[in-house]
């Protein structure tokens, strides 16, 4: 199906899914506002919203099966693959934030409905993040999600450490996204438009390889993004807005957000900025650092949190190798790590919730010991876990991290790659300790993980994620061939390529 | 039928029988482990009467698995990886057998976890396709992690992600060579596959990337081994690591890091691995272990770390017997892999059983005991004697193939070797005379109980083994001669422009 952005009702088919969500947004505020008082009401928006995840899902399904695509150059919004995929990883990891926040919320007394409020525009600010074709669009999407967000990490406002989180996490990303805003000015000015592609175009055409208005607006644009998605040097804010906000909320920030931050990046980088032989190695070494720094800090830590907060860290390194390749393959890597990573990052948080208490930031890693004497199956799920952090065969990690290499490695970068494995020997030292206290060690006392408890939502969500970390692991053929099919649909606007290939 | 199936049946019902422990209470666990692996080694016995010395590869399956990557599940058995897999599941049976008593907390979860090791383990020496080897090399790491993490001594812990830590860091550097290949060949030809067949056949010369590859895969391989200087893991994980961890450690762990030599680092990097500055220095480094591990043994108080360290040893001839590439010396490191999986793992049978006995491994506690324990001496006294070489057992007849086999090509470091051979001597049977001999002086030892009849089942297979290939081994022999010739061909070119110039010196 070929849409023609111009005229009303193909606009409307191709922002479907974004409509769809908003409409059920409003609907949701309604609800919210009407009903908010006791523990049924918090129940009742938190199906809503699933309900509305899953009818954008079906949306945005629609739209890639029907092979949705613009004629021409993409105006506001892209419609391709990449962008649908994208769609389905927010909603995914959206939509089991809500399933793990279900006993949270009531259990840490947060009755406020709101909160699933917040988490349908972070949603739907995401989706305009991965779909924007325009810079304005993406900054738009950013403010969106990065609004809503600021508040879920505040949202336990009784607790000092949450207020501390939220102020942070604010004060850091407006900085943030001044830059950005900065970066998509000198753009604007170097190449006369802010629509992705017509800018690859305009650079080719033009000549502006080493224009330094355009390479000074790259690289507070790379700022920017690299705020957004934790990068050494600009993750100050990380560990600590991680650690201050409920834990559901720091799952969700830690795949979502930085998913959304990911997927915007690789779009400017790869359909605006193919033509400027500068980004890879500005890349190469924001990946570089990220890893190294990352690793280390993480592996100084004692507290849960914090831990898988620098992991998180690292991670976002791992994923710069593949922004870095500036490829199809390099993209399909990425959007296949950041499944992965989603799916085992959510399930670790979860489990870190139910077993703290207060925001969980006082768990330290040697809590868990014995854990798996006395509740076998969240140390085996726990285990899964670490073991795809780590990046070990038989889980999703591995086949990601397997991805990424290859994806260097193709893309002559081999010595990344090595740097790569290396940093993951070190994360060894963090994520084994975690099994070690929970098989290796005993119990401190007969009932210390009588508390830990999951409600049965919370179980169901825990079992769909450790399965598919597992099944991703061993038979990752279908996952693999739709990421690599979405990447290839995210052409550079560059001049090499024919300008209007989908007419 | 059998052909088809036997490498899958190999790798599937181990695990197959891991979860079936789940169903059965848990003191039926050990017998039920037990019988599952009697039932994989009894599957395995008529590969060695299937097998065709002359037949290449055999009991291949291909299936594909990631087909747009180019990964499939193939695999298949030649007379390199034919013994290492009956090795495998020979010992594993008996691992079970003997821990009968020693393990005595969380028995089903041990059993599982040993069971999935062998999967693992078989895994690594019948996969021909290198995703898949990976795959499976880093696998096994789990469950040994755990087996010396949970079962383990005083220091596990440390032990345990030490082992881990260390298996890992020169796995992953050798997945991104592996990667590199994969990409050469990509490149030569458009297909992309990690079948081991088709890369070894199209990644053609490599120039300077071979030497990183290489290197890659050295660092793996020689720390599993371990070679000097990368040894320091092994003494830690064997003293810690239960009995049968220890034994499965030792007879068959080590053996993957020479299997991997064998069967990737030599044919795939032949220009690399025969330059004069590598072969030197691997030469050396096996050497200087041979001598360094058995002078460190001479002066360990604690029996376990003894025979740990006369690992060291004995792999340095293994080392040594690849590197030297004549027949005689590759046979011969085949078979020293062979011995020293089944000397050691009896010596470490027996010392886990001194240690259920007294709850001590240091020599010092025991002395005299051979008058108490007649037939636990006689043993120990046969296996040692096989373990330094003594003729008419089964170390004879390797280390002296291996020794025949350098003395052609390396003539020095044949010398020195023999010092080796002389070194394990002095202190094994320093060792014994201390452990089972002297005077009985401690009142402790007075009451030792002799070996029980199921001690006395988990030692005789092995000392059967040990006379038979010590007596006979011309059936083994026969069996890995077209193999090793093959490899010796494949990285050797036969017209060598350096055979005829040494010829002409």
């Amino acid at each position: 199906m070929t849409l023609d952005l111009s005229t009303t009702r193909d606009l409307l088919l191709g922002l479907l899914p974004e409509i769809a969500l908003t409409g059920w947004a409003l609907v949701l505020l309604v609800v919210v506002a009407w009903r908010h008082k006791t523990a049924g009401d918090l129940r009742l928006a938190g199906w809503l919203t699933l309900a509305g995840f899953a009818g954008t899902g079906v949306a945005v399904w629609w739209l890639w099966w029907t092979m949705a695509r613009t004629a021409g150059i993409a105006p506001m919004v892209a419609v391709d693959d990449f962008r649908y995929v994208a769609d389905w990883l927010f909603l995914g990891a959206a939509g089991l934030t809500v399933l793990f926040s279900f006993d949270y919320l009531e259990r840490e007394q947060l009755l406020a409905p709101e909160y699933y409020l917040l988490l349908v525009f972070a949603t739907l600010g995401m989706m305009l993040m991965a779909g924007g074709g325009d810079l304005i669009v993406i900054f738009l999407g950013l403010e969106l999600m990065s609004v809503a967000v600021y508040v879920l990490a505040g949202i336990d406002r009784k607790r000092a450490k949450a207020a501390e989180a939220a102020l942070k996490y604010f004060l850091l990303g407006a900085f943030a996204s001044a830059f950005l805003l900065y970066g998509i000015a000198l753009v604007y000015g170097a190449t006369g438009t802010t629509n992705l592609a017509l800018i690859g175009i305009q650079v080719a055409s033009l000549g502006l390889q080493s224009n330094l208005l355009l390479l000074l607006g790259l690289g507070l644009l790379l700022v920017g993004f690299g705020f957004k998605v934790a990068a050494v040097p600009f993750h100050m804010w990380a560990p600590d807005v991680y650690d201050g906000a409920p834990t559901p909320v720091t799952g969700f920030m830690a795949t979502a957000v930085k998913a959304a931050g990911f997927a915007a990046l690789a779009r400017v980088l790869v359909v605006s900025f193919s033509g400027i032989v500068a980004w890879p190695s500005i890349v190469v070494g924001l990946s570089f650092v990220t890893m190294i720094a990352g690793n280390l800090v993480a592996l100084a830590q004692r507290s849960l949190k914090r831990m898988l907060a620098y992991s998180s860290v690292a991670h976002a390194g791992y994923i710069l190798v593949a922004v870095s390749v500036g490829n199809a393959q390099g993209t399909a890597a990425l959007l296949f790590y950041l499944v992965a990573y989603g799916f085992t990052s959510l399930a670790a948080f979860a489990l870190l919730a139910a077993k703290g208490r207060g925001g969980e930031s006082d768990v330290q890693i040697d809590d868990l010991a014995g854990l798996a004497a006395t509740r076998p199956w969240l140390a085996f799920a726990l285990a899964v876990c670490m073991l795809s952090l780590l990046g070990f065969p038989g889980t999703a990690g591995f086949i990601g991290k397997w991805y990424i290499l290859a994806a260097a490695v193709a893309g002559g970068k081999g010595w990344l790659a090595a740097l790569l494995v290396l940093t993951s020997v070190i994360s060894a030292g963090y994520y084994l300790p975690v099994i070690m206290a929970m098989y290796m060690k005993s119990a401190p006392f007969a009932d210390a993980h009588a508390g830990m408890r999951f409600g049965r939502l919370g179980r169901v969500a825990l079992a769909v994620c450790v399965a598919a970390v597992l099944y991703y692991g061993i038979r990752p053929n279908r996952l693999l061939a739709l990421t690599e099919g979405s990447a290839a649909t995210l052409a550079p606007g560059m001049g090499a390529a024919p300008l209007s290939s989908g007419n | 039928m059998y052909d088809q199936s036997v490498v899958t049946v190999l790798l599937v019902w181990p695990l197959l029988a891991a979860g079936a422990l789940w169903l059965v209470p848990e003191r039926l666990a050990k017998h039920v482990a037990l019988a599952a692996a009697t039932i994989e080694f009894a599957i395995s016995i008529p590969l060695w009467w299937r097998f065709v010395p002359a037949g290449g590869m055999q009991f291949e399956v291909v299936r594909p698995w990631v087909a747009s990557w180019g990964i499939s599940y193939h695999v298949g058995v030649d007379g390199i990886s034919l013994f290492m897999v009956l090795l495998t599941t020979f010992l594993v049976p008996l691992s079970v057998l003997g821990s009968y008593h020693y393990i005595t907390r969380r028995e089903r979860a041990f059993y599982a976890h040993l069971l999935v090791l062998t999967t693992g383990m078989v895994g690594v020496f019948v996969a021909l396709d290198l995703f898949l080897f990976y795959v499976m090399w880093e696998v096994m790491l789990i469950p040994m992690y755990f087996i010396i993490g949970i079962w383990g001594g005083e220091r596990r812990l440390y032990a345990a992600i030490k082992f881990f830590i260390y298996t890992m860091f020169g796995s992953l550097l050798m997945l991104v060579a592996i990667l590199g290949l994969y990409f050469t060949a990509a490149a030569k030809t458009g297909v992309h596959s990690f079948d081991y067949d088709f890369l070894l056949a199209n990644v053609g010369a490599l120039g300077t990337a071979g030497w990183w590859f290489f290197g890659a895969f050295f660092l793996a391989f020689a720390i599993k081994v371990p070679m000097f200087p990368f040894h320091t893991w092994l003494p830690d994980a064997h003293v810690e690591a239960p009995t049968a961890g220890s034994v499965i450690l030792a007879a068959v762990l080590l053996k993957m890091g020479t299997y991997g030599f064998l069967r990737f680092a030599l044919p795939f990097f032949p220009d690399v691995a025969l330059h004069p500055t590598v072969q030197a220095g691997i030469v050396v480094l096996s050497l200087v272990g041979i001598v360094y591990g058995g002078l460190v043994a001479m002066v360990q108080p604690d029996v376990k770390k003894l025979v740990a360290y006369s690992s060291v040893s004995h792999l340095g001839f293994v080392m040594l017997g690849i590197w030297a590439l004549t027949l005689q010396s590759v046979q011969g490191a085949l078979l020293v892999m062979i011995n020293h999986g089944l000397s050691t793992g009896a010596l470490f049978f027996l010392v886990g059983m001194l240690y259920e006995r007294r709850h001590s491994r240091l020599i010092e506690a025991y002395g005299g005991i051979a008058r108490v324990v007649p037939l636990f001496a006689t043993v120990l006294t046969i296996v040692s004697l096989s373990s330094i070489g003594l003729p008419g057992t089964n170390g004879f007849v390797g280390e002296f193939l291996v020794l025949i086999g350098v003395f052609r090509t390396y003539p020095v470091a044949a010398g020195i070797a023999t010092t080796g051979v002389i070194v394990a001597a002095a202190y094994l049977l320093w060792a014994l005379q201390r452990v089972i001999f002297n005077r009985l002086d401690k009142a402790e030892n007075e009451k030792l109980p002799d070996l029980s009849l199921r001690e006395f089942v988990v030692l005789v297979p092995i000392l059967a083994a040990i006379f038979w290939i010590g007596l006979y081994p011309k059936p083994i022999l026969s069996r890995m001669e077209p193999a090793a010739q093959q490899l010796i061909d494949r990285v050797q070119p036969a017209p060598s422009p350096s055979a005829a110039s040494t010829a002409g010196r």
